[in-house]
This record gives C-alpha cells, sequence and structure tokens, in this order.
C-alpha cells in the first residue's frame, strides 16, 4: 500500500484490502416468488435518518442505497451509489464519482445534489436523527449541530455525479459510515412531501419499494424493477407480518405459512428445534459483532479498586451462562467480538479461578466480601443471567442485589452513574459497522462517560483515549499497525477491568424448507435476519 | 334526565382531567428519559439539549401539561417520539380492530357466563353446581397467555379449524374473543349465578309457578330480566379489566390493537403514545360506565335517574 501511495498523491481506494469490487451472483438463483417474514413489534419508521433498531435496520437497507455498501453476507465494504472514489493522501478528502442512470422509486434520477441533501438532512438538528453524531468528522458539523449553519460546508457539489467531502479530521472508519442507513439517499421533493411522514412514505433507490403499510398487521415491499444493479432483487416481494409472537411464529413457519420469523426461534422452544433434524437443518447459524458484558462502576466503591474488578472478572464461570442461553454464544475474553479486526488473538482474559479472586478481594480490603447492586433487563433470559452472576459473586463473598427493571430505567440508571453493575444483555452493543472503533468512543471512551453517557462503567482513561483517537487518523482502516493500535486499546482497557466480558452471542436463523441462497445471506452481519435483496425461493 | 346527563356528562370530563394529570405526573418523574431513546448512544450533549428543547421537555412540569391539554382539546395528541407519526392516526388505524374484539369478547364472556350462571341456579347445591362453579374459578384464575397459547395449539395447529393468529376475517376473531370470553366468564357465572338464586326465592316466581307457567317460561321470561339487572352495571367495569387482558390476547393471537400499541410504546417511553392510549382507555370505561347507568332504566322502569 505504501509504494501506490508514493506513486500518486491520489490513492484509489478500491485497490484497498477488504475492498471487494462486487459479488458474483448465485447461478442456481430463480427470479420469482413473495416470502413472509414475521415480527411481534410494530416497524417504528423507515425513515433512514431516524430509524435504528435491528428490525428496521435491514428493511431500510433493502429500501434505500447509500455511497457506499457490503458484500452480501461478509462485512466487506463495496461502492453502492458511488461508482468509484478517491481519498487524497492526507485522508481527509474524499471525492464520489456516482453511478449514472439510478433513479429513485418515484422516476427521477439521483444526482449529487441528493447526496448533499441527505447528509445536511441527517445531521440537521430538527430532523432528530440518533446518527447524527456518524458524521461528526465532516467538516462544519460542529456548525450545524450547534444550529449556527444550515448544511455541511464540508460537503460540495463538483457536478451532477460527483461528490467531494471534506473532513476536519482524519477518520479511518468513514466509508464505513457512508454505508450506515444514516447515509441513504433520499429524494428531497419526497422528504419535504411527507414532512414527518416520510418514513410512512419512503422513497429511495434501493431494490424494493414500499408496496403496504397498513399500521399494526403488514407492509408489503414490491420488487424495483429498474433497480440499478442488474439480476436482484430475486423475489417479487416480502411480506412483513408484525404483530406474532415469536412462539406463534414458529408455529406457523412449522404449517409452512412463514418463511422466516423475524425475531429468531424462542429461547424455551430452542432445543426441541435443534433436536429434530427436519427443523434443525433449516437453522443456520453464524457469527455477529456482539458483545454481551458486565459494567463495573469505577467511581463506586469498593468497585473503584482495581483488585476488586479483577476480583469479579475471575469469579464469573462465562461457561455456564453461555448454557443457560442454550449454548448459542461462545465465551467472551475481551471487548471486541472474534470476528472484529483488532480482535486480540491468543488472549485469554481472566480466567475462572475462585481461589484467585478471593485473594485479589483481600488484597482491596475487602477479604470478608460487600453488598453491591447489579442492574439488569427484565426480559427473559436477563434475569436469569442476573441470577448465574449473583451466584457466581456469592462464592467469593459478595453479595449482589438484583435490579430487575424496563430497559429504559437501566439505560438511565447507567447513564446517571446509580448502577454499580450492569448486565448488558438486550442492550448488549451490536457494530453499527465493522470497525474496532465501534465498539470504544460511545461505551468506554471518556466522551460516553459523562452525565447520561452509554459508558456505564464511567471509566475514563486520558491516555487510552489519546491512542483511540491516534489510531483512527490512519487513513487506512485496515492497516496492520492501526488495528495494531486498536488491539493494544483494548488489552489496556483489560488491564483496568472495568467490563467482564461475558459473551459472543450467534445469530441463528430460521428459514421454511422452500427458502434458497448461500447459508451466509441468512446470517448476514449487516441484514438482519436476512438479506433480502439476495435470497430467492425454489418453487 | 337532561340534568342527570349533563351532571354525569362534567363529571366524565372531570374524571379524564384527573386521568390525565396523574398520568402525565407519573410519566414525567419515571426514571427513564425519552430523549437518551430518541437521541440514540452515538448522540453528542449538544444533539440530546436540541431534542429535549424541540419536544419541549426542557420546561417545567406544569408547562407541559399545558400544551399537552390544549392539544388535546384541538384533537391534537402529539407525534410519537419514535415513529414520528400522529398519536391520533396510530390509534386509529388500531382502534376499530380493538373494539371488535372487545365486543366479540363481551358476548363470549356473556353467553358462557350467563349460560353457566343459570344452570348452576336451577341445579343449586347440586354436584353440577359446584363443578361449574369450580370451572369458573379456574377461568378466572388461568393466566392468559396460556389458555390463548391452548386453543391456539388445539383448534388451529391441531384441528385446524382456524387461522394461527392474525386479523381479518370472522374466523380469525372466533379464537381470540373465545379466550376474552373464558377469562372473563367466571365473574358473570358467579354474579348470575347469585342474582339467579335472589330472584328465584321470589315471591312473584312461586305466583308464576302457581299459575302452571312452564319451567322455561319462568326461568326467561320472569326470572332472568330481574336477574340480569347487575350483570348490566357490571358490562361497564368490565370495559376497563378488558384493557388489561387485550394487551396479552392481542400478543398471542397476532391482533392489530391498541393494546400492542400500548405495549411497544411503554417499552419505549414513547410518553405520547403511552398518553394517547391511556386516554382512550379511560374514555372507553368512563363511557362504558355511562352507558350502563342509562341503559338500566330501560330494563327496569323502578329505577330512576336524577
Amino acid at each position: 500500500m505504501k509504494s501506490l501511495l508514493a506513486s500518486t498523491a491520489i490513492l484509489f481506494a478500491a485497490a484497498l484490502p477488504g475492498m471487494a469490487q462486487d459479488y458474483t451472483p448465485d447461478p442456481d438463483a430463480t427470479p420469482g416468488g413473495m416470502i413472509t417474514v414475521t415480527y411481534k413489534d410494530d416497524v417504528a419508521t423507515l425513515d433512514p435518518a431516524i430509524g435504528y433498531d435491528w428490525q428496521n435496520w435491514s428493511m431500510i437497507k433493502s429500501l434505500f442505497d447509500g455511497l457506499m455498501d457490503y458484500v452480501p453476507g461478509t462485512t466487506e465494504l463495496r461502492p453502492g451509489l458511488a461508482e468509484s472514489h478517491e481519498v487524497s493522501e492526507d485522508g481527509t478528502v474524499f471525492t464520489f464519482k456516482l453511478r449514472e442512470g439510478v433513479t429513485f422509486h418515484n422516476g427521477r434520477e439521483m444526482t449529487a445534489e441528493d447526496v448533499k441533501y441527505s447528509l445536511d438532512r441527517v445531521t440537521d438538528p430538527e430532523t432528530q436523527s440518533p446518527g447524527a453524531g456518524f458524521f461528526a468528522s465532516i467538516a462544519g458539523f460542529d456548525a450545524v449541530s450547534a444550529g449556527e449553519a444550515e448544511g455541511l460546508s464540508g460537503v460540495e457539489v463538483v457536478d451532477p455525479l460527483t461528490v467531494k467531502i471534506t473532513l476536519s479530521r482524519p477518520d479511518a472508519t468513514f466509508l464505513h459510515v457512508m454505508a450506515l442507513n444514516f447515509a441513504s439517499v433520499v429524494p428531497a421533493e419526497a422528504v419535504e412531501e411527507h414532512g414527518t411522514d416520510f418514513g410512512k412514505h419512503p422513497v429511495g433507490t434501493g431494490a424494493f419499494k414500499l408496496g403496504e403499510w397498513t399500521i399494526g398487521q403488514r407492509l408489503v415491499f414490491e420488487k424495483n424493477a429498474d433497480y440499478w444493479r442488474d439480476g436482484v432483487p430475486y423475489l417479487d416481494g416480502v411480506t412483513f407480518e408484525v404483530g406474532q409472537e415469536p412462539i406463534v411464529a414458529l408455529l406457523r413457519l412449522q404449517q409452512g405459512e412463514v418463511d422466516v420469523p423475524g425475531d429468531g426461534i424462542p429461547p424455551a422452544k430452542f432445543q426441541e428445534v435443534m433436536g429434530d433434524p427436519d427443523q434443525a437443518a433449516r437453522v443456520v447459524e453464524g457469527g455477529q459483532l456482539h458483545t454481551g458484558y458486565i459494567t463495573l462502576n469505577v467511581g463506586i466503591e469498593p468497585l473503584d479498586k482495581l483488585e476488586v474488578r479483577e476480583a469479579i472478572n475471575m469469579a464469573i464461570n462465562k461457561e455456564r451462562i453461555t448454557q443457560i442461553i442454550n449454548g448459542r454464544a461462545v465465551p467472551a475474553t475481551q471487548p471486541l467480538p472474534p470476528s472484529m479486526p483488532g480482535y486480540t488473538d491468543g488472549y485469554e482474559g481472566y480466567a475462572h479461578d475462585i481461589e484467585a479472586a478471593k485473594a485479589k478481594l483481600a488484597e482491596a480490603g475487602v477479604g470478608d466480601g460487600f453488598t453491591t447492586q447489579l442492574y439488569v433487563m427484565n426480559t427473559d433470559p436477563n434475569p436469569r443471567i442476573a441470577q448465574a452472576i449473583q451466584q457466581d459473586l456469592k462464592a467469593i463473598g459478595v453479595d449482589v442485589e438484583i435490579r430487575s427493571l424496563a430497559q429504559a430505567n437501566v439505560i438511565e440508571a447507567g447513564g446517571a452513574g446509580q448502577a454499580p453493575m450492569i448486565w448488558s444483555g438486550g442492550m448488549a452493543w451490536i457494530a453499527d459497522f465493522p470497525d474496532p472503533s465501534n465498539f470504544y468512543g460511545p461505551i468506554l471512551g471518556c466522551a460516553g462517560a459523562g452525565e447520561g453517557g452509554w459508558n456505564w462503567s464511567k471509566f475514563c482513561d486520558e491516555s487510552i483515549d489519546a491512542m483511540a483517537t491516534e489510531a483512527d487518523s490512519i487513513t487506512d482502516p485496515a492497516a496492520p499497525e492501526r488495528l495494531e493500535m486498536w488491539s493494544d486499546v483494548y488489552m489496556k482497557v483489560m488491564e483496568q477491568a472495568p467490563w467482564v466480558p461475558v459473551f459472543n452471542e450467534q445469530r441463528y436463523t430460521m428459514k421454511s424448507a422452500r427458502m434458497g441462497g448461500d447459508d451466509a445471506l441468512y446470517v448476514d452481519p449487516v441484514s438482519i435476519p436476512v438479506n433480502y435483496d439476495y435470497v430467492y425461493v425454489t418453487e | 334526565m337532561p340534568g342527570y346527563l349533563i351532571r354525569r356528562l362534567v363529571q366524565s370530563a372531570l374524571i379524564l382531567l384527573g386521568v390525565s394529570f396523574i398520568t402525565f405526573l407519573l410519566l414525567y418523574v419515571l426514571p427513564a428519559d425519552p430523549v437518551r431513546q430518541i437521541a440514540g448512544r452515538s448522540a453528542t450533549a449538544q444533539t440530546v439539549e436540541n431534542i429535549r428543547h424541540q419536544l419541549g421537555l426542557d420546561q417545567p412540569l406544569l408547562v407541559q401539561y399545558w400544551r399537552y391539554l390544549s392539544g388535546l382539546v384541538q384533537g391534537d395528541m402529539g407525534r410519537s417520539y419514535l415513529q414520528k407519526t400522529e398519536v391520533s392516526s396510530l390509534i386509529a388505524a388500531r382502534l376499530p380492530a380493538s373494539l371488535l374484539l372487545m365486543a366479540g369478547g363481551i358476548v363470549c364472556e356473556l353467553v358462557i357466563g350467563l349460560a353457566l350462571g343459570i344452570i348452576a341456579a336451577v341445579f343449586r347445591g347440586r354436584p353440577l353446581d359446584h363443578a361449574l362453579m369450580v370451572t369458573s374459578f379456574v377461568a378466572v384464575s388461568a393466566p392468559q397467555f396460556v389458555v390463548g397459547l391452548l386453543l391456539l395449539y388445539l383448534f388451529a395447529v391441531q384441528l385446524g379449524w382456524f387461522p394461527i393468529g392474525g386479523y381479518g376475517t370472522f374466523a380469525h376473531l372466533v379464537l381470540p374473543a373465545v379466550t376474552l370470553g373464558i377469562m372473563g366468564s367466571g365473574w358473570y357465572s358467579r354474579m348470575m349465578r347469585s342474582s339467579m338464586v335472589d330472584v328465584l326465592r321470589q315471591d312473584y316466581i312461586r305466583t308464576a309457578r302457581a299459575k302452571g307457567l312452564t319451567r322455561r317460561r319462568v326461568l326467561l321470561r320472569h326470572a332472568l330480566p330481574n336477574a340480569i339487572l347487575p350483570i348490566i352495571a357490571m358490562i361497564g367495569i368490565d370495559i376497563g379489566i378488558f384493557m388489561g387482558g387485550i394487551v396479552v390476547v392481542e400478543s398471542v393471537f397476532g391482533w392489530p390493537g391498541i393494546g400492542q400499541l400500548a405495549w411497544q410504546a411503554i417499552q419505549r417511553v414513547d410518553i405520547p403514545v403511552i398518553m394517547g392510549v391511556t386516554m382512550v382507555s379511560a374514555a372507553a370505561i368512563v363511557l362504558g360506565n355511562l352507558l350502563a347507568d342509562l341503559i338500566t332504566p330501560f330494563i327496569d322502569p323502578r329505577i330512576k335517574l336524577r
């Protein structure tokens, strides 16, 4: 890579490792057919600037496109609406060349103006986008955020098919940010027509368009016949039925009425399904960028002592907690999940060792034990996991009172710094994009440690923060020295033990017998539960 | 009568006002911040403040409440924080389904409850009476979730008589309505039994029998209309109880009613939606009670409304 940099001032990012040009379509794929996907909860909104839960995330991905995209079933970046892009040598200027002839669902051609409009819209405080913060590195963001400017000064329309984005600081993750749903390109006229109801009347450039939305009942996606990618989508459409209990959805799947239960296999039925070879054959297992952890609040006695936090790390029996969720996870040793770049191979973490844990407590001067509280979200299986943690800590003399509350109350207590310990289950971190930086800022960095922040252990180490910033200033996201730096960041975090990393959850997607397509599409890391654009039916 | 109606309407409005204030107050002191939920985990402090200001959540409680009330009287229930849609349109999309289910449920519980109650009263003291009363006790105490799933498994999955959840046709309505009916029927059968037992002891029943009327005619023409009075008041109260049961039944059967909407809103601290659903339910309860009171004199002319 260095030699390329030396030969030209401009680096063609398409040549970066991990940047696949495109995807080989499935030779067996046959076009046609509808599938049915069920969900328990209503779909909140399909506005790409606002939608931020795992349910609407993949729906939005099928309706909209951004400048960048991912190779289906992987975390590898590939070009999206931008045919190609160039990055200046200092990593602060990105020039995107747009594809010609891409049209929105309303028939109008997409241009560079739309890209600028969409980025201005998502960062505008009026939009109330939960994703605005991802764009903080674009020049002019602070002014927009403070309400002092109308649009981002760093986004410039060069010509109808070229857009230039200038950053105020190098940001290695910027291409990933441009692949986030928040960076989807939307047509101004449709947003203006529907105003705040745009999320109910989405218009994008995606593989599907919204055909019908009956609130509380169903959404029907129809194939976009003019989709700019040749050959896809294969399906004529997808029907999302909402308001279906997971257990009822499974019954319907077994009767052949449903193709994919969006909420997965209900925990109570997991062993029954996996014990039946016919059903188990239709379950696809895959990793996901997820870590479940216990936060240890470094501002509350006696968790402010390193030895105490180490002792708690040693006392937790991760294997047993994994068993509680039917083995649907692998025990974790560090904040990053194994499939994330920057993961430290060979790091053992804190081994389960009761005696060593007791010794550490004695060293900290609390050898007789103490009483503390563990906050946990009140939905299954989280209270059961909290009980296992309680038992583990009892073994070293620590009495844990369990505070089982609604999600919103746990988040509030964590943000306010009142919770000594929180089991993250149900609210655990799933990466927004496959880069190690995504597991740091809001949940381990100083920025998230303030009042109301999501760094619930309130851990803040300025030197580690500085190192993280430095790592993100390296232009090439996949540069070995950058990944090494991130690995060091997480190792230094573990030395101070503000977390007990417990497990990395596996994903299990069940499908009907008629569903076709590569297994990877059913555990797609960015499209949960499946990548609708590329799956097909065999009958 | 008009005076009575006006007095009751004013009373109802005051009750609704009280409900709205208490709910608003409870949501205000709730240890959960809707702004954090909207802003997301990567939000800057500035973004959080911006959103708080836009939603008016930086204002004192009474100012916020006043704004809500003035919107409400103009028919504006606000916008959902998370879906960004008008609360009124969210509720309007779901209310017909809930009302249909509620009507179906009430019919089922009346049919089941009254029939069991009458039979038990006629056979009072005999084994059938005891058996029916134990059954009604079990029906009242069984968890709705279990009853619903049991019916679903038996009649939809095993026998295939009804669709497995969903909404749209009469066949979809049967199982959820029967579930609600079974749950509520216990109260009605007990009430009906004791009321019937009471009536059957009255002199006019003895007279009717002495006149040589058939047993059937005595029961249906003379005893039933008199025994049913307390039941009517009960239906009014029952609407309130139904609101709770409907949440569970709607989610088991995938019924797109406001129960589901309420449950999702509570989980996500979507205050305008929670307020909206609470107000609609409260209005339904108030209205149900009012209707029950207004209907009573038509059945028993001895009762006068003042």
